[in-house]
């Protein structure tokens, strides 16, 4: 009996381990951005209404916002749209739109089309904000503090109950570091 | 029956250099102006993981994330940092799970330790199974040579 005992534990063990890893498969393709508790990554950005004008990180600081990576080509966008339009209706945090890898005309018919929910809408055409925002899906949705620090980041489409339980509580909880 | 062999040749050459030319095209970046900076460059694209496919290193996979990661990798080298340097620089934006070999640090102590630890228990394990049956083995000779003086 007692010789038994041994590698029953270790099969136990060997059980163990496998089984939790089965059951958190489904979120392993979701990764911690080492971003968060740090300060926003730096970007100048063409604005998508105007020409001239820029979006840049320096807008981000002063009070909370979203900071919403997107593309005309993203179906998930898609998906996400009308609880956007929802955020903004509510009024509480601006959303601020990374346009990513697209083209001018698709995203203002889009915006056109769908409605607008962004404060500023951002043009990164070459992909290189993204890739300092460690951006590999889009759309992701970042919450930034009043001080300028990434709080939160949303991988895939935003949902109504993503917004109300991961995002609202942490602007409730008052500006963060 | 020579003529078809010949055509067989044929085609499958043709197959063959269909299948490499698809398999060239994934990796469009120019080339380094070094065979040196060249090398840095392959080596380091193939233990970059690609985020969006996630098994797939960057210098394989045909995403545009990998192919914009891809450029970053050549102006990095370009503009001349190391490659624990460019290493850090994806690993600050997209996290450890970037590096297809985990590094030599701290947090990964486990990883790296677990199967030397591993690999002590079996040995332990097996070399005390060994000691045994030898125990065992004497024993039965003992039995037997006292046995073979019997006539």
């Amino acid at each position: 009996m007692n010789r038994f005992l041994l590698p029953l534990a270790g099969f136990a063990l060997l059980l163990a381990v496998l089984l939790v890893g089965l059951a958190r498969a489904p979120q392993k393709s979701i990764l911690p951005s080492p971003l968060i508790g740090k300060p926003v990554p730096q970007f100048t950005l063409p604005n998508l209404f105007d020409n001239t004008g820029q979006v840049s990180s320096d807008s981000l600081k002063g009070h909370w916002s979203l900071v919403n990576v997107w593309g005309t080509w993203c179906v998930e966008c898609r998906a996400e749209h009308e609880v956007l339009l929802q955020i903004k209706q509510e009024a509480r945090v601006p959303i601020i739109g990374i346009d990513w890898k697209d083209q001018n005309e698709d995203a203002l018919t889009w915006l056109e089309q769908l409605g607008n929910p962004y404060e500023r809408v951002g043009t990164d055409r070459d992909g290189r904000v993204a890739i300092d925002w460690g951006v590999y899906g889009a759309p992701e949705s970042f919450l930034i503090s009043p001080a300028g620090t990434v709080v939160y980041k949303h991988i895939g489409a935003m949902t109504p109950q993503v917004w109300q339980r991961e995002f609202l509580p942490r602007v409730a909880a008052g500006p963060g570091a | 029956m020579k003529p078809a062999r010949a055509l067989l040749c044929a085609a499958l050459a043709c197959a063959a250099l269909a299948g490499g030319g698809a398999a060239l095209a994934v990796d469009t970046t120019p080339a380094l102006p070094t065979p040196a900076l060249q090398q840095r460059y392959y080596e380091l694209t193939h233990e970059l993981r690609c985020m969006q496919c996630q098994s797939e290193a960057l210098a394989d996979s045909s995403v545009g994330l990998a192919a914009d990661l891809r450029v970053q990798v050549r102006e990095l080298l370009l503009a001349g940092d190391s490659d624990d340097q460019i290493r850090d620089h994806m690993v600050a934006r997209y996290g450890e799970f970037i590096l297809f070999r985990p590094r030599m640090i701290w947090r990964n102590a486990w990883l790296w330790g677990a199967p030397t630890l591993l690999m002590l228990i079996g040995g332990l394990v097996g070399w005390r199974v060994l000691r045994a049956r030898a125990r065992l083995v004497d024993s039965e000779e003992a039995g037997s040579s006292g046995e073979s003086l019997e006539p």
